[in-house]
């Protein structure tokens, strides 16, 4: 038996209120399939299982909230589920606990231990970082209901900031019940502000900026979409996320997380598409796998991924897992910007709009179209040097749309 | 398909992509970029349910002359109006 857990969907997520139950115990479910809403701060997000089995038992009623880590529902494992044996309420509390090493969830921002509900400590000695110590200390948190999840159980500074959130956390009045799921626009702007607030204290930025000569592309799309109908046409947008994808599978030192004090590279390239909302509100999903997607499934996907994310459909997978973002602005004629890295992630790549300047090609100057990438660097793992190496590579994946 | 039934198809796939969007409000000679927030993908999208909805062509070329609720009108009553001679 394995618990599902509410997941962490993001370094600024605490908490998640229940909302939608799409399966009953009783129901299989296999690897990657939907079984919960969840409202969170971004929104409401589909929450995916990556353990197949068949459901047992739910464990939390519907519009409650609670801390990331809790379990949600049990599951029988396949194995389990062919040799049924009828587990009784009351054998399970003689089940051996759940460890976390047994959770089969991948996704790194879940992979630490959750903060189980507030309650009064046992005794142990936990060791606790300095920094810990000085926020507890600093709150007026008691560290004995702080649960560590560092190494030998260790209490780090992020355990005391969920801690602290969960203190924080107002339960849902009974009268939410028939709450609609959507987007909360203010509490999404209070995620973006703790987000960005900690990336800013966090996180050493430098900047660069490369002008890139996109005139290629223009023409190879144009030829494209030409012979295509509307639904299989692709944009500029598509091209930039698979030249930064491609690039930074070279670069791995820009694609990954920097946690607890070190940078762990990732084995895949999740671009995160940083997603304006009108009104207001920024997302960044995750496009699995760009980097492995022909032109024309990772155009479909993210428009896909736009639209979803647009109505408030977001799955857990895709809020948890970027590996590095891309941002664009360009539509709006903003010629460069410079993004600020969404933690734990350690680059965020920008995109301005497409200009028509004069340019020097072959000793000739021509009209040219123009495009100003900026990448934002995470000090602490790379350097300007090997940023601008970055930036360049993907400059010239840009000159070759064919091989895109 | 009159001149009433080709606007409020054009209105009503604006107010998929733009919900919160008061279309009677914008002026019919705004670009729609702007006066309704809609990017490169939005447009996309409207093109995409204009083609599926009302079986017209709209080649890339032709995006700029839709970028105005007059604008795209025009455009699609021609596209309209043409396919009803070839018949």
């Amino acid at each position: 038996m394995v618990e599902f857990r509410m997941p962490s969907l993001g370094a600024d997520m605490e908490a998640g209120t229940l909302v939608e139950w799409l399966v009953k115990p009783g129901d299989f479910v296999k690897r990657g399939d939907i079984v919960a809403v969840v409202e969170t701060q971004k929104g409401a997000i589909e929450i995916e299982t990556f353990q197949p089995g068949q459901i047992e038992k739910i464990l939390v009623d519907l519009n409650s909230k609670v801390p990331v880590g809790t379990p949600l529902a049990q599951i029988r494992t396949e194995a389990e589920a062919k040799a049924p044996v009828t587990v009784s309420p009351a054998a399970a509390p003689a089940a051996p606990p759940v460890t976390l090493a047994a959770a089969p969830v991948p996704s790194p921002a879940v992979r630490a231990p959750a903060p189980p509900p507030i309650r009064p400590a046992a005794a142990a000695v936990a060791p606790v970082s300095p920094a810990a110590r000085k926020l507890a200390q600093e709150r007026g948190i008691d560290l004995a209901t702080v649960k560590g999840s560092g190494p030998g159980g260790a209490i780090t500074y992020e355990d005391v900031q969920r801690r602290l959130a969960v203190a924080a956390a107002p339960s849902a009045p009974p009268s939410e019940k028939k709450r609609a799921i959507g987007l909360d626009l203010p509490a999404m702007r209070i995620a973006i502000a703790a987000a960005m607030a900690r990336s800013k204290r966090e996180i050493p930025h430098y900047y660069l900026e490369h002008q890139v000569d996109v005139t290629a592309c223009e023409h190879w799309l144009a030829d494209k979409n030409a012979a295509l109908p509307p639904d299989n046409r692709v944009l500029m947008g598509a091209l930039a996320i698979k030249a930064v994808a491609l690039a930074a599978r070279g670069f791995p030192a820009f694609n990954g997380f920097y946690r607890d004090d070190k940078f762990e590279p990732a084995s895949a390239v999740h671009v995160g598409v940083a997603i304006a909302f009108r009104g207001g509100g920024l997302a960044s999903p995750a496009l699995h796998d760009a980097d492995q997607l022909s032109l024309d499934e990772l155009m479909s996907r993210m428009r896909d991924l736009v639209q979803r994310t647009r109505a408030g459909r977001i799955r857990s997978s895709e809020m948890s897992d970027s590996t590095i973002t891309v941002s664009s602005l360009g539509e709006r004629g903003v010629e460069a910007l410079y993004g600020i890295i969404y933690p734990p992630q350690v680059a965020i790549v920008g995109l301005g709009k497409v200009v028509t300047r004069p340019w020097v090609v072959d000793g000739a100057i021509g009209p040219r179209s123009i495009v100003t990438v900026t990448l934002s660097g995470d000090h602490r793992v790379t350097d300007g040097h090997a940023g601008a190496l970055f930036l360049a590579e993907i400059g010239k994946r840009l000159q070759e749309p064919d091989r895109l | 398909m009159t001149d009433t039934d080709i606007r409020k198809v054009i209105q009503e796939e604006l107010n998929n992509i733009a919900p919160e969007a008061d279309l009677a409000r914008v002026n019919p000679t705004a670009d729609l970029r702007e006066a309704i927030d809609i990017d490169s993908m939005d447009f996309l999208n409207f093109v995409i349910a204009l083609h599926h909805r009302l079986g017209v062509d709209i080649p890339e070329i032709d995006y700029p002359k839709l970028v105005t609720l007059d604008g795209a009108f025009a455009y699609i009553s021609a596209k309209l109006g043409a396919t009803k001679i070839q018949l």
